[in-house]
């Protein structure tokens, strides 16, 4: 149900949406970007819909606020473990189309692939999704390649116009609330992009032969193996476990999962020194292929949903989307 | 409610056997189904955890052998030794013993791959007649690195065991050499009917497989099992991901015609 609501309206709203639920936006935190006197748009918490930025694209995904970037997975006391609280609060997150799509990766990896992974699964039965609809694309974003530029994945939908804002709301309970403080009623429809400046081809006939290409050593010298590329992209899902203890000598510490990147030293390393993918641009390839070709072979379809982040972030300029679009050549040269 | 399979259980050691000086059969109590190749994670809390492959299956236990090699190893031989360790598992596929039977299977290993595949032949020694011919090639560096010594001793009454030293400083009754020097001296009835594991590190096992496949055993007939760091075991963590492939999901056991295709 459509409904078109004035700032103050909406911030009503969302002040007893706050009441329930803890509420994730992309947010501007000042001077804390990555050059000098830039600015970072990343998830954090919002009270008031003033404090959303709706005009950029926010360098961080959504993912962390539902697949924490540190998260304690029990304690240990003494010989005991103790499972860690689980979130009481409902949350709430604020996101886009291309990130809905995410949505629904980490669900598969973290619900479907194995075993239901029980933190994850605690947290995701807590969720409701707003989306902010697209106007326009933004620098680098190729959805509309990867399918993603529209959803109806969404308990409710905001885009922003002016001083006014278009509100389209599938959740029942959110609606009557909505009808309760008389918001006028108006069909809407999210704003989604048909149109990207950046757009990328994946060859039909992509297949592991393509892991022989020359291509993949242009990224031995130019990566630096930082992993920004993974911790931006809302569909990687791999962690590391640690255990921390409190003092040195203690008895009581914790058991906790990390973000983990594919591209940083280490990540194959098994124990008596035996490692893999030592070159970058083997990690690279082993990147690409996952998020255009073997997730797709493995869930029917591909992972990657087009968000430009890693191209934005990379502080070598690395475009993700560029090496796609070699794959095609990549494969004549392999099938030669 | 989901279960949480990250929480680790609390396992009694029952019993230690030394074999090297850095590798030890930790006996530990558990109870439940579990096949040879499948593996736990042993956790020792401040350090981590480590996958360490199921190498015995008893009523009441499971045998865990563990070379030092490792933060969470050297752990475990220092202060556990005699107490329990924190468990969780089993993880993986592991092999299935109904596929070997009514063949000639060959089971080459070398070093700590004997572990994984120590049920197999254990299995198969005392069950000779649920196969055509039974063969075991083991490979260790030198004849101290040796692992099993009293099972190699009782399967060599029932069966065929090749036990070999990369070198010897002296005296020793195994042969001397490397496993894949003893593919092509197979007496074999029926290639086609010739089942073979190869379990150790990467480069012996890509040559034991090249050696197998120039004697004619089908690509189909060979059976792998791939070393990963496995670090959830659940097929979340990313880590032990090869293509479209988790090793701890999918794996560790492989047949190699699936095995070829995973390209690191």
């Amino acid at each position: 149900m459509g409904y078109i609501a004035t700032n103050l309206e909406l911030d009503s709203f969302m002040s007893e949406l706050a009441k329930k639920y803890r509420i994730f936006a992309p947010k501007r935190f000042v001077n804390s970007g990555i050059f000098s006197d830039t600015d970072c748009i990343r998830y954090g918490e919002i009270s008031s819909v003033n404090e959303m930025v709706f005009d950029e694209k926010s360098q961080y995904s959504f993912k962390e606020t539902i697949l924490p970037i540190i998260q304690t997975l029990f304690f240990f006391t003494e010989g005991n473990t103790n499972e860690a609280d689980i979130p009481q609060k409902d949350i709430i997150v604020f996101l886009r189309s291309c990130d809905m799509h995410g949505v629904k990766r980490l669900d598969d990896m973290y619900l479907n692939n194995g075993p239901a992974d029980y933190y994850y699964h605690q947290i995701r039965d807590k969720v409701k999704f707003i989306l902010m609809g697209c106007k326009q694309s933004f620098e680098n974003c190729f959805c509309v390649s990867m399918g993603t530029n529209r959803t109806d994945r969404y308990d409710m939908s905001i885009d922003q116009y002016d001083d006014i804002y278009r509100i389209d709301c599938k959740n029942k309970v959110w609606q009557k609330q909505l009808d309760d403080m008389n918001i006028p009623q108006e069909a809407v429809t999210p704003a989604y992009v048909t149109e990207n400046s950046t757009s990328v081809s994946i060859p039909e006939n992509l297949d592991f032969t393509v892991t022989k290409s020359k291509m993949w050593d242009e990224y031995d010298t130019r990566c630096i193996g930082c992993g920004r590329c993974n911790f931006v992209c809302p569909t990687c899902t791999c962690f590391s476990m640690q255990d921390m203890f409190y003092s040195e000598n203690g008895k009581v510490g914790e058991r906790r999962r990390v973000w983990a990147s594919c591209m940083v030293d280490g990540f194959t390393d098994v124990a008596g020194g035996g490692s893999y993918r030592q070159k970058k641009g083997q990690r690279m390839r082993f990147k690409v292929l996952h998020k255009v070709h073997d997730y797709k072979q493995r869930n029917g379809y591909h992972m990657c949903v087009g968000c430009g982040r890693c191209d934005d972030i990379c502080p070598e300029y690395i475009s993700f989307s560029n090496c796609i679009n070699k794959l095609s050549k990549a494969m004549k040269e392999v099938s030669k | 409610m989901i279960r949480n399979d990250y929480v680790p259980f609390v396992s009694e050691i029952k019993d230690v056997i030394k074999h090297t000086d850095i590798e030890y059969t930790f006996r530990m109590a558990y109870v439940g189904e579990v096949k040879p190749g499948q593996f736990f994670e042993v956790s020792i809390p401040k350090y981590g955890e480590a996958p360490i492959s199921v190498s015995g299956i008893g009523k009441d236990f499971i045998d865990l052998t563990i070379r030092r090699v490792g933060k969470v190893t050297d752990e475990v031989f220092e202060h556990y030794v005699g107490d329990s360790l924190l468990l969780r598992g089993p993880y993986g596929n592991g092999f299935d013993i109904n596929i070997y039977k009514g063949r000639e299977l060959v089971v080459i290993a070398g070093g700590t791959g004997l572990s994984p595949v120590r049920g197999v032949v254990d299995y198969f020694s005392k069950h000779t007649d649920e196969v055509e011919s039974l063969t075991l090639i083991s490979g260790f560096k030198k004849p101290n690195d040796i692992l099993f010594s009293e099972d190699l001793a009782r399967w060599k009454e029932s069966m065929n065991v090749i036990l070999t030293v990369d070198y010897a400083d002296g005296d020793t009754e195994c042969q001397v050499g490397l496993v894949t020097e003893y593919i092509p001296k197979l007496k074999l009835n029926n290639k086609n009917n010739t089942t073979a594991i190869v379990v150790g590190p990467p480069a012996m096992m890509k040559f034991s497989v090249q050696g197998l496949l120039n004697i004619g055993i089908p690509e189909e007939n060979i059976w792998v099992s791939q070393e990963r760091k496995m670090c959830c075991g659940l097929g979340k963590c990313g880590h032990c991901k090869i293509g479209d492939v988790y090793v701890c999901l999918d794996g560790p056991v492989f047949n190699y015609t699936k095995s070829k295709t995973l390209i690191d």
